[in-house]
C-alpha cells in the first residue's frame, strides 16, 4: 500500500481561483516523487493543502490519505498529531523557518518534545544527534547558536535535522536548495539523501530545477496551470518525453555539457489562472496544436508503464519518437561577424587591472571606530575585446557585484584601474562621464525592481533616449525585443517576468552602447522564458556587435552566451579562460567543485557522475584565509603533503597561465574533467 | 508619455470626476454666489439680528445684521485661495527639501535636517510674533506663506527616510547610470512613487490652512475684521453652534463639501498615479 495517496486534489482561492484542478499521485516508502513546474503552476499550493497549511480562504477538495487515514477534514487536533511527526516539511527559505529568538538546538529539541515524551535532557541530546548528521561541524556548541549565526545552507541542514527529527514517513521539501549557491546545494541534496537513507522516508520533491528532479527523484510529476500533465518514472520523463510542455522544458533548459548554439524556448507566458483557455491549457504556446485542443482540455490517461500524459497527440509522440528540438521551432541566430576576427586584433572595449575595493567595518553608533575591513574585491584584472562576452561568475559574496558596481560609477577606484574604451574612469570630467555612458549601459537582475513601477514602459524607454538628446525610437526599440509599440502605454506591472526584462534590456539598448553589463538577467526568470532571454541577448550582440559583461551563478547559462569566463572567489579570481578551456579542461580546484556540483537534468549521468563535494561555506570576506584564499575548503590542499602545503597557507597565488587564453590561481593547478565525470572512470 | 496616461486615467476615474466638478461648482458658488443675493457682505441689517433663515436672508443673520449668505461666500473665496495654496506650497516645499537632502545625503542632508529641526523646535507663534509687526499691512498672501512654511516639517522628515529606501531601488541606480542629472532623478522617479503620501498630505492641508489661519490673525495679519474667511467664520460661530446653529453650520458645511471634494479629487489622483489600482 502506498504511503500517501492525493486524489483529485482541487484548491479554490477566493474569487474563484482555482489554484489546484485536480491533482492525484502516490508515494511509496522510500520514493522520491519530484513535482516539477513553473512558477504559478501550483505545485506549492498542492503540498500545502496536503499538509492542511492553507490560510481559511481556500477551499480544498478531494482525498489525501497517509496511510490510508484521510487527513483532509481532519480536525485541527488530530493534524497537527500528524504534522511534524508522520509528514514533514522542508520550506525554500531556512531563515523565515526558524524563530530568531531561540537557539537552534532548543527549536530542534522543541520539535523532538511535542510528539515525543521524553525530558529536556534527551531531547537537547537527541538535537546535537541530528545536527551531526546532517554534518554540522561540532555540533554540541553550534546546536547553542541562534539562527541568525548560521549560513544559509547549514540553516538548510538544521531545517532537515529537524524535519527528520521524529523519524517522518514523508518528507515534502518545497524548494529546499533555490536559495542556495551551487556547491552548498550539492551538499544540501547530500544530506538529504543521508537523511532518506536514515528515515527510509518518502520524499515529495518540489522544485523548478530539472537538475535537480534528475539526481534525486525515482519518478516525476510535471505539472502546468494547476494540472499533472505528465507523470512517470524519472528515465522515461527524461528521455521519452509525451507530452509538448516536457518536451519544451527539457529542451529550453541549458546545460554544462551542452552544445553550443541557440536554445529551444517556448512562446509565450503560462496562463494565469483568473483567463484560462478553453481546451489545453497549453495550446497557446503549443507548437503541435491543432484544432482539437481547443475542444476540451485532456485527462491525465495512463499510457502504460506507469506513466500518465493529458495530450491528444500524445500516441503520435511516441511513434514518431519525437524530441522537443524537433517540435519546438529553433530560432536562427545570425553568426557575429566580428567573432572571425582574432581576439588579437580586436580593440578592448573593457580593461580592469588589479582592482580594489575594500569596506571598512565599522562598530559604535556615537563614535564610530574602524575595527576591520571587508576586503570586498581585492585585486582582480580582465579585459574584454570587442563583440566578445565574459562571463563573471562565482557564489554570493564573492564581489561580483561590487566589481560591477565599480565599472558602473565610472569613478576613480581605490586602487587599480578600470579603462572603458580607452578611457580611464580615473581621469574623467563631469561631461566626459556622462558621454561614456552612452556606451555603457546594463541590465538588472530582477525586471520588476529595475523599472520604476510609477513609469509607462514608452516612457521608460524614452528616458535615456532624452537626457542623451537622441530622437524618440520608443517604437523601434519596443519591436527589436520582440514587443508591440502599442504597448508603450501599459505599466511594468502588467507585464510578465520575461517582457519585463525585455524591456530592461530594450532600455539598455537606446543609446546604442557598446559594452552591455548583465546583471544575472535571467536568473530570476522560469526556464521556458529563460530560454527566450538568451537567444535574443544571443542575437543582439551578433546584430548589434555588442560585448557583454555577464554576471551570473548559474554555470549552465554561461557556457551558452559567453566567450570568456572568470571565476571569482572570495575577491579574487580564481580562473580566467575560454568557455571550452575552463569548462572541458578546469584546472583550479574551486572551478572544478563549482562545475561538478551543478546537476544535469539528465538521470543516467547524475546516478553515475562522481561529485566533488566542498567543505564548509564561504569564509567571511572581512578575515580571508591567509595564502591561497580556497584553501579552507580546498579538496586538494587536503591531500597534498605538510611540505607543500606550506606554499598554499604563506603565498598567495596569481593567475598563472596554463595555457593560451586560460589561467588559473592554484600552485598545484592540474586540469581534469569534471562534467562528465563518473565513478567508472575513476577506477579505469 | 506619462502625463497623458495619468490625464486619461484620472478623467475615467469616477470619484475624481465628481470631485473636479464639486469644487468647480463651489468656485462658482463663492464667486458669483454673491451676485444672487440679495444682500452685500458688508451691509448691516439693523432690523433682524440674529435671525434665523428666512426668504430675505436665505441663511440667516449674525449679532450685527450681516447675511450670513453674503458673508460666508465672501469669506470661502479666500478661504479656497488660501487652503489650496497652502496645500500645493506647503507639500510642494517637503517633497522637494525631504526628498534632495535624503536623495544627496552628505552635507546637504545634514544642513536640511538641521534646518527642519530647528523649525519644529521653534514655536512657529514665537516666529511669527517676532515678524508680525513689520508685516502689520502687508497682502493676505503673506499669510498663506506663512502658514505654508510652518506646515512642513513633519511630511519632509517621512519623505527624506522614504527616499533613503527608494534611492537604493535599481530603477533609480539605472537612471544615475545612464547619466541621468540629481534633479531629475527626484523629480522623475522619487517623487511619483511617493505620490500617495504628497497627496493625503496636501489633501490634509488643505483643511488644516483654512482652520490655521484664525489662531494667525490673533497677531494680526491677513483676514482682520471687518474683512471675513471661513475660518474666522467658524470661530466665531462655534460657540453659539447649539442656540444659533445657521451661524455655525453654514460655514462649517462649506468647509466640509470643500474638503470632501478636494478628497475625491486626491483619491482619485492617486489612483490614476498608481498603476496598481485596478479602477
Amino acid at each position: 500500500m502506498s504511503l500517501l495517496e492525493v486524489k483529485d486534489l482541487t484548491v479554490t482561492f477566493a474569487g474563484g481561483i482555482e489554484a489546484v484542478r485536480g491533482v492525484s499521485y502516490e508515494v511509496s516508502r522510500g520514493e522520491v516523487l519530484g513535482i516539477v513546474g513553473e512558477s504559478g503552476s501550483g505545485k506549492s499550493v498542492t503540498s500545502l493543502a496536503v499538509m492542511g497549511l492553507l490560510p481559511e480562504n481556500a477551499q480544498v477538495s478531494g482525498s489525501v490519505k497517509l496511510h490510508g487515514r484521510e487527513l483532509l477534514g481532519m480536525r485541527e487536533d488530530d493534524l497537527i498529531k500528524v504534522r511534524g511527526k508522520a509528514i514533514s516539511m522542508i520550506f525554500q527559505d531556512p531563515l523565515s523557518a526558524f524563530t530568531p529568538v531561540y537557539t537552534i538546538g532548543d527549536q530542534i529539541a522543541e520539535a523532538v518534545r511535542v510528539h515525543q515524551r521524553i525530558g529536556k535532557d534527551k531531547a537537547a541530546r537527541q538535537a546535537v544527534e541530528l545536527l551531526d548528521l546532517v554534518g554540522i561541524p561540532h555540533p554540541d556548541v553550534r546546536a547553542r547558536s541562534f539562527p541568525h549565526e548560521f549560513s544559509g545552507g547549514m540553516r538548510q541542514r538544521a531545517m532537515i535535522a529537524m524535519a527528520i527529527a521524529n523519524d517522518p514517513d514523508l518528507l515534502i521539501c518545497d524548494e529546499p536548495t533555490t536559495a542556495l549557491d551551487v556547491t552548498i546545494q550539492a551538499q544540501v541534496l547530500e544530506v538529504l539523501k543521508t537523511a532518506q537513507r536514515e528515515t527510509g522516508a518518502g520524499i515529495v520533491m518540489i522544485t523548478h530545477d530539472l537538475g535537480v528532479v534528475a539526481g534525486m527523484a525515482d519518478r516525476v510529476l510535471v505539472m502546468y496551470a494547476g494540472r499533472p500533465v505528465e507523470q512517470g518514472p524519472v528515465d522515461d520523463i527524461y528521455y521519452r518525453p509525451r507530452m509538448p510542455y516536457t518536451m519544451g522544458l527539457l529542451a529550453s533548459i541549458p546545460r554544462i555539457d551542452g552544445e553550443e548554439g541557440p536554445l529551444v524556448p517556448i512562446e509565450g507566458s503560462p496562463p494565469s489562472p483568473r483567463a484560462l483557455p478553453p481546451g489545453c491549457p497549453f495550446a497557446p504556446r503549443c507548437p503541435m496544436k491543432v484544432d482539437a485542443c481547443d475542444d476540451e482540455e485532456p485527462d491525465l490517461t495512463a499510457v502504460g508503464g506507469g506513466r500518465q500524459v493529458a495530450c491528444i497527440r500524445s500516441r503520435e509522440i511516441e511513434d514518431k519518437g519525437l524530441t522537443g528540438a524537433d517540435v519546438f521551432p529553433v530560432p536562427v541566430i545570425p553568426a557575429d561577424e566580428l567573432v572571425r576576427v582574432p581576439r588579437a586584433e580586436r580593440s578592448t572595449v573593457l580593461e580592469l587591472d588589479g582592482l580594489v575595493r575594500h569596506y571598512p567595518l565599522m562598530k559604535g553608533s556615537v563614535f564610530k571606530r574602524r575595527v576591520g575591513t571587508v576586503y570586498a574585491v581585492d585585486g582582480i584584472s580582465f579585459d574584454i575585446a570587442e563583440g566578445e562576452t565574459l562571463a563573471l561568475v562565482g557564489e554570493s559574496g564573492c564581489g561580483k557585484t561590487t566589481t560591477l558596481q565599480q565599472i558602473m560609477q565610472l569613478e576613480a577606484p581605490q586602487d587599480g584601474r578600470v579603462v572603458v574604451l580607452g578611457k580611464d574612469s580615473a581621469n574623467l570630467d563631469r561631461s566626459a562621464r556622462k558621454a561614456l555612458r552612452r556606451d555603457l549601459q546594463i541590465v538588472f537582475q530582477d525586471p520588476m525592481a529595475a523599472l520604476d513601477p510609477r513609469m509607462p514602459v514608452g516612457d521608460i524607454i524614452a528616458e535615456p533616449l532624452r537626457a542623451h538628446g537622441f530622437p524618440d525610437r520608443v517604437d523601434e526599440l519596443l519591436e527589436l525585443v520582440g514587443l508591440s509599440p502599442a504597448d508603450a502605454g501599459r505599466y511594468p506591472q502588467h507585464f510578465s517576468g520575461g517582457q519585463r526584462q525585455r524591456i530592461g534590456i530594450a532600455r539598455a539598448l537606446a543609446l546604442e552602447p557598446k559594452l552591455l553589463v548583465l546583471d544575472e538577467p535571467v536568473s530570476a526568470l522560469d526556464v521556458s522564458i529563460q530560454a527566450g532571454v538568451i537567444n535574443l541577448l544571443d542575437s543582439l550582440k551578433a546584430r548589434l556587435g555588442l560585448s557583454y559583461l555577464f554576471v551570473a551563478h548559474d554555470l549552465a547559462v554561461v557556457r551558452h552566451l559567453a566567450d570568456r569566463v572568470a571565476v571569482m572567489y572570495l575577491g579574487r579570481i580564481a580562473e580566467i579562460g575560454t568557455v571550452e578551456n575552463v569548462y572541458d579542461r578546469p584546472a583550479h580546484p574551486y572551478t572544478q567543485a563549482l562545475l561538478s556540483a551543478i546537476p544535469l537534468p539528465d538521470p543516467a549521468m547524475e546516478r553515475s557522475r562522481k561529485r566533488i563535494l566542498l567543505e564548509g561555506d564561504l569564509p567571511s570576506p572581512a578575515d580571508p584565509p591567509s595564502g591561497c584564499r580556497f584553501r579552507t575548503r580546498c579538496p586538494l590542499f587536503a591531500r597534498l603533503p605538510e611540505s607543500q602545503r606550506r606554499r598554499c597557507v604563506e603565498e598567495e597565488p596569481s593567475v598563472v597561465r596554463q595555457a593560451r587564453d586560460h589561467g588559473a590561481a592554484c600552485h598545484y593547478a592540474e586540469e581534469i574533467e569534471v562534467i562528465t565525470a563518473s565513478d567508472d572512470q575513476e577506477e579505469k | 508619455m506619462r502625463n497623458k496616461v495619468v490625464l486619461r486615467r484620472l478623467l475615467a476615474n469616477r470619484q475624481a470626476r465628481y470631485g473636479l466638478i464639486a469644487l468647480a461648482l463651489l468656485v462658482v458658488l463663492a464667486y458669483f454666489g454673491p451676485y444672487i443675493g440679495a444682500h452685500d457682505w458688508s451691509e448691516k441689517d439693523f432690523l433682524s439680528f440674529l435671525s434665523a433663515p428666512s426668504a430675505d436672508h436665505w441663511w440667516g443673520t449674525n449679532q450685527i445684521g450681516q447675511d450670513i449668505y453674503a458673508v460666508t461666500l465672501h469669506g470661502m473665496q479666500k478661504s479656497i485661495v488660501i487652503g489650496l495654496l497652502v496645500a500645493v506650497i506647503s507639500t510642494g516645499l517637503a517633497a522637494l527639501v525631504g526628498a534632495s537632502a535624503g536623495y544627496f545625503g552628505g552635507w546637504l542632508d545634514r544642513a536640511m535636517t538641521w534646518c527642519v529641526d530647528l523649525l519644529l523646535v521653534l514655536p512657529s507663534f514665537l516666529v511669527v510674533a517676532v515678524i508680525s509687526p513689520r508685516l502689520k499691512n502687508a497682502s493676505w498672501l503673506w499669510l498663506v506663506v506663512l502658514l505654508a512654511v510652518f506646515g512642513w516639517m513633519i511630511t519632509s522628515r517621512v519623505v527624506r527616510s522614504m527616499t533613503l529606501s527608494l534611492r537604493e531601488r535599481e530603477y533609480v541606480l539605472a537612471a544615475r547610470y545612464m547619466g541621468i542629472p540629481g534633479w531629475r532623478i527626484i523629480l522623475r522617479h522619487v517623487l511619483p512613487n511617493l505620490s500617495s503620501l504628497l497627496i493625503i498630505d496636501a489633501t490634509l492641508n488643505v483643511s488644516g490652512a483654512i482652520l490655521g489661519e484664525t489662531s494667525l490673525s490673533y497677531f494680526g495679519f491677513g483676514v482682520q475684521p471687518p474683512d471675513v474667511s471661513l475660518g474666522t467664520l467658524i470661530a466665531a460661530g462655534s460657540d453659539k453652534a447649539v442656540v444659533y446653529p445657521w451661524l455655525f453650520f453654514f460655514p462649517a458645511g462649506l468647509l466640509v463639501l470643500l474638503v470632501l471634494s478636494v478628497n475625491l479629487i486626491g483619491d482619485g489622483l492617486r489612483d490614476a498615479l498608481d498603476p496598481g489600482s485596478t479602477r
